[in-house]
């Protein structure tokens, strides 16, 4: 199963997640080697269950959260059509490169800033160019679909930031809900056309106001058919030290103490990542029992943006007021944490 | 140059209503443009950055109405984030100042707070029409301050808008004095209302013709308001369940026997299916249908009810009528002239709900059809080419083919030859907006044959720079060009930059335009401004020209720069 590491909660998944962090911290001892693709030979051990070890491995890489250029390099990509692929898959780089000579900036070519968000010109290069391989109904499988996932995180996130809470809740929707979508896609590993659309932030172009609208017209009218949609509430999590951002569902939550619980498993990979077997001497080294404590007050304090702008302690308010008005979470640092209203 | 006093001229300018025409008008002369200027009573600004307030009110001191439009049009799809822009606020304050005496305020796409609802409603006392699309920003405390100020207000339109529900009074603060309603539209709005302000509301409003409920109005407070208002010309229904052995309901139907004005019926937001025949007396006399909020409705009772609407002109539903229902409105319906077709369920890959098979249905069975939206799960060439066939005056013409890319299913082949029949055919088009698996060729299509198109959009269509060129060069009327997932890069970009002065607006996100690019063409086009969207948080914003774009967002503006841009917009 090929994990995604953009607002997945699941604890197989954020397990998965975190070889990419070690990878980063690993390589900076040179101990292990970073390949283009980003990931270490370490990462596909832990994708469980994966009969097809090679392909898995391309949706791993492809699915990884990283600095640099997204994954459209897999090997089997590079036989493919030119244009997409300007050779230099050689360079490990956190840099812009060059656009290819012929002017056609190749999507493999991405800059540091737009390369999460490339989005699915990589993939629709891709499409078009296996259509043109593969002959008829050739459609996007799941693997050609990874580096959406990077364009979807990247405008999800953006699209977080709201002024009001029916901002929050409805704007979310959409995207959150193309993020969870892709997510079955991509874990259904199938190439069935229509159980694997892709799923692209602003795609299908609808208002997301209609969207919204008829999600609550289908509960009403006991349509509820518990697919994954627009009844999510993903928010951004940061956390002090942490090198990228998660996001949670908070509709998924029934008490503070479920969310709480997610964090801790999401974040712990962070904790582990920097005591882990190759402890960095001069850091705070996070025992496994230390990481019940990290949301239960004694090394960090969850807190929420809500819809004012102001930074709030989690827990105050009925979990249903807080869902409606948090904007987005932060872990912090006790000491940083100081002050806020209690 | 003038041979009649100016009087006369201006009573002439007052036949000229068009804003086309007006603009035209004004530049004929120096004289005609002041006389032009001072009778102008309606404005049309189409990008709210391109001009400012103030300039506005110097011109056109006789200002009465105007229509503002802020945030570019992929908005809509959450592709611009929060907070980009398009605040109305700093126009109404400037408005407020002036000595403008405005009577009509219409906002598209706008952020709205409740600070400016209340100063619209306070600063201008003949203030008339509020008509809000797509607007955010505000809760219903806004709406309560133009109700309770606005003494004459005739018209308060919110029409898909995201409105934060105080669950307030805002229908009690239209004072007793208030009785100059004629359109009330608060389909959008989420919370409770009182309904019995709401009846005495639509009592005292005997000029009432539009009028539009939200969800919260159940079905006996519908029947006391017709029977208040059975001269409604327009009506939306909130909550339409019921049983239909109930009194109410009894009730209902006997009062909807003599709505006999009803022309436009919409809502249904919540209803149950065996009511429906209740409706089918109003049915013979409609000429818009918008069942496209009512997922409550399957394909059997839009059939069925559909099968009564033999004079309409515009329906609009969702695709759960079916290919089978589709041909019985194009059997029905042969007045029609726009249809809008919206997916019940975008993101479901289940079954097809519509193909090309209604799609080609209608368009042998509705020759007057000029405006399409059409959500479906494949489309093949030969049933656009019979479409194209079949229809020659489609204005508008939009077709989503929900799996991105998709090729036609039975040839594997893109779609360009359909795309290509359609604008061959229909000389008359004037929005077009493209889907499915395309190459450059659709563009050549497009380019050689499009010669009045003003708006098109393209998402996951082309192959390189040819494609987005043989559009600029062929489409001279070419106003808003929106574009996204697509390979069209810098040197498409740059061929003409002169172009986009006659354009309103450029959208390019997800392509292969690099940031030296866009400062080139922020240098040699003052008159432009260039926006770059960077969402990005955790990067720094690093300059380096090499780097691709993400969202560029050009338009053309008289005043540069503007002032409210966010931290992730970079001006160029």
């Amino acid at each position: 199963m090929s994990p995604l590491l953009l607002g997945v909660e699941e604890e197989g998944q954020s397990r998965v997640s975190s070889p990419s962090v070690e990878c980063i911290s690993q390589n900076g001892l040179g101990i292990r080697e970073w390949n283009y693709l980003g990931l270490s030979d370490f990462c596909s051990v832990d994708s469980s269950g994966v009969p097809d070890d090679n392909g898995n491995n391309l949706n791993l890489k492809a699915t990884e959260l990283r600095l640099g250029l997204p994954g459209s390099q897999s090997p089997e990509r590079e036989t493919e059509h030119c244009f997409l692929n300007s050779g230099k898959l050689d360079e490990k780089t956190l840099f812009p490169l060059l656009p290819s000579k012929d002017g056609i900036c190749s999507s493999s070519q991405k800059s540091v800033v737009t390369g999460n968000k490339r989005g699915f010109s990589e993939v629709k290069g891709t499409i078009y160019t296996e259509k043109k391989w593969m002959g008829p109904g050739a459609v996007p499988d799941s693997q050609s679909l990874q580096p959406v996932s990077h364009g979807k995180y990247s405008v999800a996130q953006a699209s977080v930031k709201k002024d009001g809470p029916a901002n929050v809740i409805q704007e979310q929707p959409c995207t959150s809900n193309a993020t969870k979508v892709n997510r079955t896609d991509i874990s259904n590993n199938s190439s069935a056309p229509t159980a694997n659309r892709a799923q692209v932030v602003g795609w299908p172009p609808i208002r997301s106001f209609r969207t919204k609208a008829l999600t609550t017209s289908s509960k009403n009218n006991d349509e509820v058919d518990g697919k994954p949609g627009p009844g999510t509430l993903f928010v951004k999590v940061s956390m002090d030290g942490a090198p990228y951002l998660r996001k949670v569902d908070l509709r998924m939550y029934s008490t503070y103490q479920e969310l709480s619980s997610a964090l801790e498993k999401m974040f712990s990979c962070f904790t582990l990542g920097q005591c882990g077997a190759h402890g960095t001497p001069g850091k705070e080294i996070l025992s496994e029992s230390k990481l019940k404590d990290l949301l239960h007050g004694s090394e960090y304090v969850l807190t929420y943006e809500d819809k004012d702008g102001d930074w709030m302690l989690v827990g105050d308010v009925p979990l249903e007021m807080f869902i409606e008005t948090c904007r987005r979470l932060k872990i912090m640092k006790s000491a940083d944490a100081i002050g806020l209203g209690k | 140059m003038n041979y009649f006093p100016d009087e006369v001229v201006e009573h002439v300018f007052d036949f000229i209503t068009s804003h086309k025409d007006r603009n035209s008008v004004s530049l004929v002369c120096k004289s005609w443009y002041k006389i032009e200027r001072y009778s102008r009573q309606r404005v049309f600004i189409g990008n709210c950055y391109s001009i400012t307030p103030q300039r506005l009110i110097a011109r056109f001191p006789g200002l009465k109405s105007l229509t503002l439009k802020g945030k570019p049009h992929f908005a809509d799809f959450n592709l611009v984030p929060h907070d980009w822009g398009g605040f109305v606020d700093p126009w109404i304050k400037a408005l407020a100042k002036s000595r403008i005496g405005l009577e009509e305020l219409r906002l598209k796409r706008m952020v709205v707070s409740d600070d400016s609802l209340e100063l619209l409603s306070k600063s201008f006392p003949n203030f008339k029409s509020l008509v809000l699309v797509s607007c955010e920003g505000f809760t219903t405390d806004g709406v309560a301050a133009i109700a309770a100020n606005c003494r004459f207000l005739r018209e308060l339109d919110l029409q898909e808008n995201e409105v934060e529900d105080h669950r307030g009074h805002w229908l009690s603060c239209f004072p007793e004095s208030c009785t100059s309603l004629v359109s009330l539209n608060f389909a959008c709005l989420k919370g409770e209302i009182n309904l019995a302000s709401l009846e005495r509301l639509v009592a005292r409003s005997p000029n009432l013709k539009s009028l539009r409920l939200n969800r919260v109005v159940p079905l006996d407070t519908l029947q006391k308001l017709l029977m208040r208002a059975p001269q409604l010309v327009d009506l939306g229904i909130g909550s339409y369940v019921d049983d239909p052995s109930s009194e109410v309901f009894t009730k209902l139907k006997a009062v909807i026997q003599l709505c006999n004005s009803i022309r436009s019926l919409s809502g249904f937001l919540e209803v149950a299916p065996c009511c429906m025949s209740a409706i089918y007396p109003i049915c013979e006399n409609l000429t818009f249908l918008n069942l496209s909020y009512a997922p409550g409705l399957q394909g059997n009772d839009l059939t069925k009810l559909v099968q009564h609407c033999r004079k309409l002109q515009r329906l609009w539903i969702l695709d759960c009528i079916g290919d089978k229902g589709l041909g019985v409105v194009a059997s029905t319906c042969k007045e029609l002239q726009e249809l809008r077709v919206f997916p019940s369920d975008p993101f479901d890959a289940g079954n097809a709900a519509v193909t090309e098979e209604g799609l080609v249905l209608i368009s042998a069975g509705c020759p007057k059809l000029n405006s399409l939206l059409y959500f479906c799960h494949q489309m093949t060439n030969a049933a656009l080419i019979t479409v194209a066939k079949n229809c020659t005056n489609f204005i508008r013409f939009r077709l989503c083919i929900l799996d991105p890319v998709k090729a036609d299913p039975v040839t594997n082949q893109p779609l360009d030859e359909g795309f290509g029949a359609i604008v061959r055919s229909n000389k008359s088009l004037k929005r077009l907006s493209l889907s499915g698996l395309l190459t450059d060729q659709v563009f050549l299509y497009i380019g050689m044959y499009a010669k009045k198109l003003e708006m098109l959009s393209i998402a996951f269509a082309g192959d390189s720079n040819k494609g987005m060129l043989y559009v600029l060069n062929g489409c001279n009327k070419l106003r808003k060009l929106e574009i996204r997932d697509c390979p069209f890069g810098d040197v498409a970009l740059l061929e003409d930059m002169g172009k986009y002065e006659t354009m309103r607006s450029l959208w390019m996100s997800s392509c292969e335009v690099t940031l030296g690019a866009c400062k080139t063409l922020a240098k040699k086009m003052p008159s432009l401004n260039v926006e770059i969207i960077n969402e990005s948080e955790q990067l720094e914003f690093s300059l380096d020209d090499r780097l691709l774009v993400d969202k560029m967002y050009l338009y053309r503006t008289l005043v540069g720069h503007r002032k409210d841009k966010p931290e992730y917009v970079l001006l160029l």
